[in-house]
């Protein structure tokens, strides 16, 4: 089988379209590279789709935790505790076992059980916990200046909001989210390895790399090749978002531009 | 455990769930939580060497030392941790048995991967398949430690270098002026400044490795998460005295509550011991902490 024929049949393995059985023997790199590569739509999947619902569910947060009302600030600063304090390994199991109990009471809950909601769901609380809790340090950060300018002005309300204290808070808050970005999409490797079953074998890049090493119990071909893929996602995320970092410090004079490093501090 | 429970049939209420709680599998339950406190204890000091090696490597004059020192920051970093993990418990253990092999079975001529498999001479199983249940074990738990230590070693040795980088320029070069060796600028001058700037990232990533204990239960290692699963699923009365519907999610949400507490009670801590180190220092937190006293 030559490597054209590997690639029709596997590329889109992970989403069930193409060959129905995987390799079982004589695995050859192509086969390897390819299944692998194919598993990565699904990471990108959870990733793009959990980063930018988070998004916007991170700066309601920011904003409920900055909020002098304790109706707000309460419900907010719980929220991200819970999600920051435990581990998202921990939480998928738990959300998994939480939704099959949902589903015996309430059949709607079918679709969470699987992994392409339910997983999703966990991800996008816990990414909009740990993006929220930085946004809501750009939000304290914000120059006092701005804001009594935008008073001057007389802004207030929304306005206010839209105009001088969200792009602040995003220009400020933009290296470290670049960071949770890449955690976030490191984290996505986790879903198959907790309660989420991999229906028909569609799994993601870890769950096609172990199942290679498994198989031909020798790890030093898969893993490297899954490295290699999540090196490139990375180094395009910190493109992209660079961009979008650009655009957010436009009207700055050069110097005073926040540079996103090439090798960020990785720590979430 | 306690003298009512001969019979749990019969019990009722609180009693069988003291009596249900309180069951053999549920003590190793609750030793597990020990495993993963050790795994801590162990690994915080190993990865915290490592990461000194790391970062001592990455600044090294002489260049392929500095690369080596770099790479393992860089590529550690850029890579998933769990897929380290997977990789590196099969890895150290074959790299294991192939050492030993090469020195303990000289004379054995066949090739050691033969299609699927990973074949050394009986003598070079790591650890021997007579040896007693514990070894495998301690073994396993090992392995889990080691693998544990790289990665979060590459993680500290990021901070200890951006913490030996920060400590002011003019300090170094007071330490030539007395005419000190780089060795000894090095131990005397740098190495004793370099933890209050360390400290944000290293409690930073005391949480992250907190966070990251569940992933024993990957690495084989019969830890809370794994027992977790083992005692929460349903059980009928034809296998044990106690039957029960799927409890996984109550035993998932009992962890959830312990790393909430834990990481509670770390940041609490780290808080203290922050305070504690800025005090008096020539720096924004040390200066904060002055105005608010007068």
């Amino acid at each position: 089988m030559s490597c054209w024929e590997t690639i029709a049949d596997y590329s889109l393995r992970s989403i069930g379209i193409g060959a129905r059985l995987l390799p079982k023997e004589d695995f050859t790199l192509c086969q390897q590279f390819t299944l692998i590569g194919s598993g990565m739509l699904w990471n990108i999947y959870f990733g793009v789709l959990a980063l930018i619902s988070g998004f916007f569910f991170a700066t309601a947060l920011a904003v409920g935790k900055a909020a002098k009302n304790p109706l707000f600030r309460k419900p907010a600063e719980w929220f991200i505790f819970l999600f920051r304090g435990s581990p998202l390994f921990i939480q998928f199991f738990f959300a998994y076992f939480l939704f099959l109990s949902l589903k015996q009471v309430a059949p709607i809950f079918a679709p969470f059980t699987a992994a392409w909601l339910g997983a999703l769901v966990v991800l996008f609380f816990n990414t909009a916990a740990y993006s929220g809790e930085i946004f809501y340090g750009a939000l304290l950060s914000i120059p006092k200046g701005d804001t009594e300018a935008a008073d001057a002005y007389g802004l207030s309300g929304w306005h206010r909001f839209r105009r001088v204290v969200f792009p602040t808070m995003m220009r400020l808050a933009w290296p470290a989210y670049t960071n949770e970005a890449i955690f976030l999409f490191h984290a996505t490797t986790l879903v198959y390895f907790t309660g989420f079953p991999a229906w028909k074998q569609k799994g993601d890049a870890l769950y096609y790399a172990s199942y290679f090493a498994d198989k031909t119990f020798n790890p030093f071909i898969p893993y490297p090749i899954l490295a290699g893929y999540f090196i490139i996602l990375t180094l395009i995320i910190v493109s992209i978002f660079g961009m979008i970092n650009r655009r957010l410090n436009r009207h700055l004079p050069t110097e005073r531009r926040s540079k996103i490093k090439f090798r960020p501090n990785i720590i979430r | 455990m306690f003298s009512y429970c001969s019979d749990p049939s019969t019990l009722e209420g609180l009693t069988w769930l003291s009596c249900y709680l309180t069951t053999g599998k549920h003590m190793l339950f609750y030793v597990s939580f020990g495993t993963v406190l050790l795994l801590l204890a162990i690994t915080a000091p190993v990865s915290l060497m490592f990461g000194f090696a790391g970062a001592m490597a990455a600044r090294a004059r002489f260049a392929p030392l500095s690369w080596i020192g770099k790479a393992y920051i860089a590529v550690v970093r850029g890579v998933p941790d769990i897929a380290f993990f997977l990789f590196f418990v099969i890895a150290l253990d074959q790299g294991i048995e192939w050492l030993r092999h090469k020195t303990l079975c000289p004379e054995w001529t066949d090739a050691i991967r033969q299609g699927n498999d990973f074949l050394v001479c009986p003598d070079a199983k790591m650890p021997l398949s007579s040896s007693a249940q514990w070894i495998h074990e301690v073994y396993g738990f090992s392995l889990a430690v080691i693998t544990f230590a790289i990665v979060f070693g590459a993680f500290a040795a990021n901070v200890l270098f951006g913490a030996m980088r920060a400590v002011p320029r003019a300090q170094m070069e007071t330490a030539e002026a007395y005419g000190m060796s780089h060795r000894q600028a090095f131990w005397r001058i740098l190495v004793p400044q370099m933890w209050v700037y360390a400290l944000p990232g290293l409690s930073n990533l005391w949480m992250v490795l907190i966070k990251a204990t569940p992933l024993l239960f990957l690495l084989g290692v019969e830890d809370i998460v794994y027992w977790a699963r083992e005692l929460g699923g349903s059980k009928t009365a034809r296998f044990t005295d106690y039957p029960h519907p799927d409890w996984r999610m109550w035993y998932f949400f009992a962890l959830l509550v312990f790393y909430l507490s834990f990481t509670k009670l770390s940041e609490v801590v780290l808080d203290r011991i922050m305070k504690r180190l800025t005090h008096g220092q020539a720096t924004a937190g040390g200066e904060a902490q002055r105005r608010a006293n007068v």
